[in-house]
């Protein structure tokens, strides 16, 4: 699958010295069942441009397209029409060659095996030796404070303990590209900031791109370099809000420009 | 320490029922209306259990071996036959389930015939297979055929159930790793059905040993339990214990591979075992 041919200027070409996007989005329409009764639009020409090392909050109402859009990033699944470039790559490519690391609402782990063989299994898929895949899912649980654990089962730990796990899991290959489909959205609202800060010292520490989807609003402008704000049915990007916090901690959480942000974002999702 | 104790008391409680109805049951049985309700209570149709017993250390004939030699080595005959059906219907039922899952056309077209494959009476498919014995293969693996054509069924069903038991996030989550349908089913599909696999086996345990001790009376193959339990019946008027003797030989084997089928879940479902959960 190559990209085909696209006149918007906008979007970067596959290859080149000045490719610095993590994503590029090319006018994606996404229609399921197609040809049938039951025929469903989710996303209507789509545009997106996730640059290295930035953090973008997909946010709408639910059946928005937003979980739709992280998917064909992951090429979890095909558009019907348009081009998802990842790396620079077709996305289906960049899937193969694992050019990111994904977590879902649902941690997902493999109950058989402990924390540290789930952290190890994409490392495993991968081909790392066993050793290196020992060092490498110790480090990624010390990232995520889950270093006691490694030897744990998933059932033993609490539902932020393996959110936790899942994170780790989804980073251990270090990729370039983080896609999150709403991965605290089962949990309570102290883990969640808590975790959030966690993610966002990962990503600092890593340079990891991220696509992070969640119905919070402030938790998309307390993480996101931008927030893409969307429109359910057929599922559109209606804005596309910067977002620049002094800091990102406790005091960025008080700071008047991050309520501005919010009532932004609102406004953006009422309108 | 439990289980054991719960196992004593269920051997109890199965003696204390049948020698408190043999105190209580009217010799003749209970009829009413000409339909007997409850079964004869005399010597002849339910020997004491004591008589059993002795009956297990007495000689099968005068100067024979004694009779719990004789129901052993039947035992061990049919164990023989239950192990080769079992192993040959769970390799069956894995491959039958392996494919129904990699090709839904195959599980429309093919798990239709695996449930009718049931319902075909044993009777009647014996006598078909006990003609292969002697050609195709020695006449006890003709019996083996027919445990395995038991067997095979529960695994297949549950197998199938198990494969697909992964949800949609796990296999999108393996997609994601790029990993293709064969690693998916090492690493996610098979671990992932091992619970629904444990007591299919079981199930197929249990069938397998149904299916040698009826293969064996129905093909008329000589040295297991089956046909032991035919040639003691014969003398039941006579010497009334002795079937209980093959019987309970019977039992004892069902009861064997049970156990045997759940210490193979053992070293694979240590997970399990760990239930304490940890908040932090």
């Amino acid at each position: 699958m190559s990209a085909p041919a696209n006149s918007d200027p906008d979007v970067v070409p596959t290859s080149g010295p000045a490719d610095t996007a993590s994503v590029v989005v090319g006018n994606v329409t996404k229609i399921f069942n197609q040809g049938r009764s039951d025929e469903v639009p989710a996303l209507s020409d789509v545009d997106l441009t996730v640059g290295s090392g930035e953090f973008v909050s997909l946010i709408g109402p639910s059946g928005c397209g937003k979980s739709t859009l992280l998917r064909l990033i992951a090429d979890l699944i095909e558009p019907t029409s348009g081009t998802v470039t990842v790396a620079g790559r077709p996305a289906a490519q960049a899937r193969r060659e694992q050019e990111y690391g994904i977590a879902f609402q649902q941690a997902g782990l493999l109950e058989w095996r402990t924390v540290r063989r789930n952290v190890e299994l994409p490392l495993e898929l991968r081909g790392v030796g066993r050793a290196e895949r020992r060092a490498r899912a110790e480090e990624m649980l010390e990232l995520v404070g889950l270093a006691d654990f490694a030897g744990h089962y998933p059932g033993q730990l609490s539902g932020g303990m393996q959110q936790r796990v899942a994170i780790a899991r989804a980073l251990a290959v270090q990729p370039p590209l983080l896609l999150m489909d709403e991965p605290f959205g089962a949990l309570d609202e102290m883990t969640r900031e808590r975790l959030q800060s966690e993610l966002l010292g990962i990503c600092a520490k890593t340079g990891t791109s991220t696509v992070f989807v969640t119905h919070s609003i402030s938790e998309a402008v307390f993480l996101s370099d931008r927030v893409v704000v969307m429109s359910a049915r057929p599922g559109r990007i209606r804005a596309s809000i910067a977002v620049e916090l002094p800091s990102r901690d406790e005091a960025g959480r008080q700071a008047p420009v991050y309520f501005e942000k919010i009532t932004e974002v609102r406004q953006a999702l009422r309108s | 320490m439990r289980r054991l104790l719960a196992g004593v008391a269920g051997l109890a409680t199965a003696v204390l029922v049948w020698e408190g109805y043999k105190a209580v049951g009217a010799p003749e049985g209970t009829v009413v209306f000409g339909v007997r309700v409850l079964p004869r209570a005399d010597d002849l149709s339910m020997p004491h259990l004591w008589t059993v017993l002795r009956r297990l250390a007495g000689p099968e004939m005068t100067g024979g071996r004694p009779v719990w030699l004789v129901v052993l080595d039947a035992c061990l005959f049919t164990l023989g036959i239950t192990a080769a059906g079992f192993l040959a219907g769970t390799v069956i039922g894995l491959v039958l389930a392996t494919a129904m899952q990699r090709f839904r056309i195959v599980e429309r077209g093919l798990l239709p015939y695996v449930v009718l494959s049931q319902t075909v009476p044993l009777v009647a498919l014996a006598p078909l297979i006990a003609g292969w014995g002697g050609t195709l293969m020695p006449p006890w693996a003709t019996v083996a055929v027919i445990a395995a054509y038991l067997a095979f069924f529960p695994v297949a069903v549950g197998m199938l159930r198990g494969l697909q038991s992964p949800s949609a996030s796990g296999v999108e989550l393996m997609r994601s790793y790029a990993a293709g349908w064969w690693r998916t089913l090492v690493k996610l599909r098979f671990p992932a059905a091992l619970p629904y696999l444990f007591p299919a086996l079981r199930l197929a345990g249990a069938a397998a040993v149904v299916g040698a001790v009826v293969g064996e009376i129905s093909t008329g193959t000589r040295g297991g339990i089956g046909r032991l339990i035919i040639e003691y019946s014969r003398e039941a008027t006579s010497d009334p214990a002795k079937v209980y003797t093959a019987m309970l030989g019977a039992a004892l084997l069902g009861l064997l591979v049970a156990g045997l089928v759940s210490l193979l879940e053992l070293p694979l479902m240590r997970h399990r075992r760990h239930v304490e959960v940890v908040t932090l």
